[in-house]
């Protein structure tokens, strides 16, 4: 029974988050009035990129054909190691909200040097705003999850999301926590205002610029990957900061109603994600240092009242 | 056994063999050859003895103290004072040493013919020496005499490269900037000499209690500025991206990796060891050092594109962050929390041992580019991966490992360093709160920026195309310089995987200070597969995370390489230009890179541009023929802190230079009036 | 902002339909190098298209700009746009290849991984067009690169377009009769 609840755990992420993109596109579609594609058309776009060949750039080097299997690995591991159904998992390992932080850090690291490999303008100028804005959007992202981690009194994402259930007291903390976490979410899922992950205009590009030059399965993993790192991040922020719906006991019902409530909590982030690309512009890139700031003073405002 | 290793004789056959490496070097000067085999070969037996030596005392817990009869002067006595944290520190210089020393026997091939080698390993030799003192004295004044012995050796060191202006240049503004550091020093140990009546640390230590508090204070700010200027804290560190550059790569190395360390071990041994009990003031003012110095050394990193200059502003950082877990030690202690200071000390140390390891392999990639390069500048790279495939990877791991990248092991201590100032958030009250949320917050921002420095440096250096013609003619360095870059980048791994090891040490050696004696529990549980925080309140295991991907990394290669679509073609294309011909000039370039970064923090980078044109005609001005773009930052140490010191003194020294008239009568009015004063004195 | 959300769910949909009888719109003509049933049913699910404009008038651009908006939306059919050529499964050349654009057509189609599809599109593409013989053109794509398949048109409509599209990937049969 452990293991396929184990099992559950390690391959839900990669399995579910197409899904979540889906959704997101489609929602956008509609909201712009047209049919738009179904919800399992990231499935079909990473199958077919399967089987496709490749063409790699002779300039490049071992980094750029690794680099994809590092970043997917980074979200696969940090994906199995966040509370998403059940927080009766004991993980002690590698459960600890610096590790995970870090851990992104590595797909970080991976994709912008893959992007600098190819010597090509857009992946140099790509990496550097990425770069820029993961840097400033580490801070804010380290101290939401402290907030919640002072609250509960300890930094273990699962017995964070096991003691923030019916936190009264600090529930205006927690909740300025999570306005600092979703404007971090933006910056590291690259959604707007931050970048434009429909663009075409490589002048406006920060994530699609570093991974121009893959193609077939590498171009795959990246997609993938990406596509990982946002379900990832909706389910810190569903799981850390509203985890009402997470379940305490291993039974079959249990599990299958935690994931149908993690699902609908995801469903939610989707439709607010797919109404704020609806109904704003991405903002100029030297504005958002200042958003990345209002949201470690949301954290920091968050800290000091918790006490 | 471990006795025999332990005791003075062993220490003492440690000293001579550096000793005997020193002069029988300048002896040999006349033959390169052998005079660089001999030296690394006695820095390298040294060195391995020097292992031995300190991990024999850290295991059997054996300090050892001793005196040499026989000393001329009546205040100077040859003690020596080898307790755990002496050895500790003796340890990183020996395992720094010995892979810089191997390193060194490939790299000063270089130098043959052009300078004297002789005196390169006599200088060398006597460094490390002088290091081995100054961490093992016990007397105020002999450890003046080791300080001195290193500062002089490592001077020399860093003029060795006299042929460039800059370097000798470099190397005056560090003796200076040395010079005014041993003045506080000499000037803090006089007042304690004056109330204690000694300069043995023994007797001041017991004595303690007889020196004021205003007077313990002007000795706090003499120590912390004197050793201040040795670890490099800002505003006190000019002289570091000056001096480490112009250095030979290996002595960088230790410079960079080690010498900066023995001003934390003095700040260490006075604050924690001998000067307690201590006011809660001097652990902020070391907090809000580590802060300032941390943020700004990475930021200044950013703005770099030579590449020694850049990694000497990262190791400024990493100093600001041992600097955190310093200061943080120092509050918990002065409010009687030994249980948190204990973890704070275990951090600091822990990213002391880390630092050594990884700065030294980055310095020693960076020698071996520069060897083939033949210049520091940056934006010549480019390429060079496919070149020095090695030396790349090996860069990799120190990038990785200064990055806190997990499973390397800088992860890990600044995971130590965050849980010692999550507990000082929860435990303290109001106004130290804030301190310590400040504090990690310019953690989290200097481990992000730093990141950004690494990956721009990386990827100047070793990615996509070749920037300048030079690159083409770069080969792999000879096997000594890449054998020890590769054992200090495996340290890097295992320090990381095996960090619950080596804590449960680091908490032996910070046991052995007296306010940490009478402690029974200890706030790192002892686990065998990670670190733990007691009370359950942080976890973390770099084994099982190490485990877990490579695993997934392995599971995943075979899936998508040997399952899905196994008939997929990989082709070789040239990179997509958009139909124009792609030139280097067309890559991203290490400023540019950061550019951005730097324009976010202008208000404290003070970035600054100047433009200049030059015309076909200058006097109609329409047609220009040639545009510079000059990107610079303003130092504003020089401009509102150094420059107004310097004037000052000017005025006052020339305001004192009236008293020589040059008239005989007014010389001789002198010596009247002070032989009235006198007399009036002894009446 | 609440009117305009509002006003999104107060608009019909304008969708144009696909038609069993609309499938004569389609107007391709089979040239070159037959693609594989495989390849075909590959990109059946997914397409991605990258668009090369090879010194055309852009007429041909603007339909096909308009595929993308809430009329036709062909995205509805997996089908979508993508900047580089390397993400690219078909390449749409519009525009007679212009001297100065015959290179950078050749190195976006080298650029392009197996396996894929060259589309010409427009009377420009296929032969010249308006700018047949001139000096400055090479007439046609087919010049340049192996193309498979063309459609007519000075421009084609964008229905025509549309159904075109699905024809080549033999997608119309496989879905009903009406689709909205």
């Amino acid at each position: 029974m452990t293991i396929f609840i184990w099992t559950i755990q390690f391959i839900f992420i990669p399995v579910a988050s197409p899904l979540c993109v889906g959704i997101i596109k489609k929602i956008k579609a509609r909201l712009q009035n047209r049919e738009g594609a179904s919800i399992f058309q990231p499935y079909k776009n990473l199958w077919k990129l399967l089987h496709k060949d490749e063409v790699i750039s002779s300039d490049a080097s071992w980094i750029f054909s690794l680099a994809p299997f590092i970043i997917f690995s980074a979200t696969v591991v940090v994906g199995a190691s966040i509370p998403l159904f059940g927080f009766f998992l004991k993980n002690t390992l590698t459960g600890d909200i610096l590790i995970i932080v870090y851990s992104l850090s590595i797909g970080t690291f991976f994709l912008a040097l893959a992007g600098m490999d190819t010597g090509s303008a857009f992946g140099g100028f790509g990496s550097s705003r990425e770069m820029t804005i993961s840097a400033l959007a580490e801070g804010g992202l380290i101290f939401s999850l402290l907030t919640v981690a002072l609250i509960s009194d300890t930094t273990n994402l699962f017995a964070i999301s096991g003691s923030i259930f019916g936190q009264g007291q600090h529930f205006f903390s927690a909740l300025l926590a999570f306005s600092g976490f979703f404007i971090v979410l933006l910056a590291e899922t690259s959604r707007f205002p931050y970048d434009n992950p429909d663009t075409h205009l490589e002048l406006t590009m920060i994530h699609e610029a570093m991974i121009l030059e893959y193609s077939g399965k590498r171009l795959a993993l990246m997609e993938w990957a990406s596509a990982n790192k946002l379900l990832i991040f909706f389910a810190l922020g569903a799981n850390l900061f509203f985890s009402s719906g997470l379940v305490q006991n291993a039974y079959a019902y249990t599990i299958i109603l935690g994931i149908v409530i993690f699902m609908v909590k995801i469903f939610i982030f989707c439709l607010v994600i797919a109404l704020i690309e609806s109904s704003m512009a991405k903002f100029r890139f030297f504005r958002l240092p200042d958003l990345l700031l209002v949201s470690f003073i949301l954290n920091v405002v968050a800290i000091g009242l918790i006490y | 056994m471990l006795e025999i290793i332990t005791s003075p004789i062993s220490f003492f056959i440690l000293l001579s063999l550096f000793f005997f490496g020193a002069f029988g070097s300048l002896l040999l000067r006349k033959d390169d050859d052998s005079a660089n085999i001999w030296s690394s070969f006695f820095a390298i037996a040294g060195s391995l003895w020097g292992l031995l030596f300190s991990v024999a005392t850290i295991i059997s817990e054996h300090i050892l103290a001793f005196v040499v009869k026989g000393s001329p002067f009546p205040l100077l006595s040859i003690s020596f004072n080898i307790d755990l944290l002496s050895a500790f520190f003796i340890f990183i210089i020996s395992l720094i040493a010995l892979f810089c020393s191997l390193y060194g026997i490939g790299y000063v091939r270089h130098y043959y013919q052009k300078y004297n080698i002789g005196a390169l390993g006599f200088f060398y030799n006597f460094f490390i020496l002088g290091m081995l003192f100054v961490v093992t004295a016990s007397n105020g004044i002999f450890f003046l005499i080791g300080w001195e012995i290193m500062t002089v050796a490592s001077f020399f060191a860093v003029i060795y490269d006299r042929e460039d202006q800059e370097n000798v240049k470099a190397g005056f503004l560090y003796l200076v900037m040395t010079y005014i550091s041993t003045a506080f020093i000499v000037a803090a140990f006089l007042l304690i000499y004056k109330f204690t009546g000694s300069f043995d640390f023994a007797i001041i230590k017991s004595g303690v209690g007889l020196l004021p508090i205003g007077v313990k204070n002007i000795i706090f700010l003499a120590a912390l500025i004197g050793f201040g200027v040795k670890a490099g804290i800002i505003p006190l560190h000019i002289w570091l991206p000056a001096a480490h550059p112009a250095a030979p790569s290996h002595i960088s190395a230790l410079m960079s990796g080690v010498m900066i360390k023995t001003g934390i071990f003095m700040m260490i041994r006075l604050f924690l060891d001998i000067l307690q009990p201590i006011p809660i003031w001097w652990g902020i003012v070391v907090l809000i050092i580590g802060i300032i110095s941390s943020l700004l050394g990475v930021l200044y990193a950013l703005t770099e594109h030579d590449i020694k200059r850049l990694l000497a502003y990262h190791s400024i950082e990493n100093i600001g962050i041992i600097l955190l877990g310093l200061g943080s030690a120092l509050i918990f202690s002065s409010l009687s929390m030994p249980v948190l200071a204990l973890l704070s000390l275990v951090a600091a140390l822990f990213h002391t041992l880390n630092h050594a390891i990884f700065k030294s392999l980055l310095f020693l990639g960076a020698g071996s580019v520069i060897n083939q390069m033949h210049t520091r500048n940056m934006e010549e790279y480019g390429g060079l991966i496919k070149y020095m495939p090695q030396t790349a990877f090996f860069f990799l791991i120190g990038s990785m490992a200064i990055s806190a990248l997990p499973p390397f092991n800088g992860f890990f201590s600044e995971w130590l360093t965050f849980q010692s100032l999550f507990q000082g958030i929860i435990i303290l009250d109001s106004s130290m709160r804030w301190l310590f949320i400040l504090a990690v917050g310019a953690l989290a921002f200097t481990s992000g920026l730093a990141l950004a420095c690494f990956v721009k440096a990386f990827g100047s250096i070793f990615l996509a195309r070749p920037r300048s013609v030079e690159v083409a003619h770069a080969k792999e360095s000879p096997l000594s310089m890449v054998f020890g870059m590769g054992v200090l980048a495996t340290l890097s791994f295992l320090f990381g995987i095996f960090s619950s090891q080596i804590t449960f040490l680091l908490e032996k050696i910070g046991h052995s200070f007296t306010i940490f004696q009478n402690m029974p529990i200890t706030f790192l549980a002892k686990n065998n597969q990670g670190l733990v925080v007691k009370n359950g309140f942080a976890s973390v295991s770099g084994l099982a995370f190490l485990v877990f991907f490579a695993g997934t990394i392995i599971v995943v290669f075979f899936i998508i390489r040997k399952v899905v679509n196994r008939r997929q073609k990989i082709k070789m294309g040239a990179t997509w230009d958009c139909g124009t011909n792609l030139t280097s000039r067309m890559e991203i370039t290490s400023t540019g890179f950061a550019r951005s970064i730097v324009l976010i923090f202008k208000a404290i980078l003070k970035p600054s541009i100047q433009h200049e044109i030059g015309y076909h005609d200058s006097e109609s001005r329409y047609l220009p023929k040639q545009r510079t773009v000059i990107l610079g930052v303003n130092d504003v140490y020089q401009t509102y802190f150094y420059h107004p010191l310097h004037k000052l003194v000017d005025i006052l020294s020339l305001r004192t230079k009236k008293i020589q008239s040059g008239n005989i009568n007014d010389y001789i009015f002198y010596i009247f009036i002070t032989l009235l004063v006198v007399l009036f004195a002894t009446l | 902002m609440l009117k305009l959300f509002l006003k999104i769910f107060k608009t019909p949909s304008n969708i144009v339909p696909l038609l069993n009888k609309d499938s004569d719109q389609a107007d391709i003509v089979v040239v070159g190098k037959k693609i594989e049933n495989k390849i075909k049913k590959l990109f059946r699910g997914s397409l991605a298209i990258r668009q090369i404009d090879a010194g055309s008038d852009n007429a041909c651009e603007q339909e096909l700009v308009a595929l993308s908006n809430s009329f036709y939306d062909i995205e509805r059919f997996g089908i979508h746009f993508v900047a580089s050529p390397r993400h690219a499964d078909m390449l749409l050349v519009t525009g007679p290849v212009t001297r100065n654009m015959a290179e950078a057509v050749k190195r976006a189609y080298e650029a392009t991984p197996e396996p894929k599809i060259v589309v010409a599109v427009g009377d420009d593409a296929i032969d010249g067009g308006i700018f047949k013989d001139s000096y400055a053109v090479l007439g046609g794509v087919n010049s340049v690169l192996p193309v498979n398949y063309q459609i007519p048109g000075n421009p084609p409509t964008p229905k025509k377009i549309l159904f075109s599209l699905l024809k080549i990937l033999e997608n119309s049969d496989k879905k009903p009769v009406l689709l909205k």
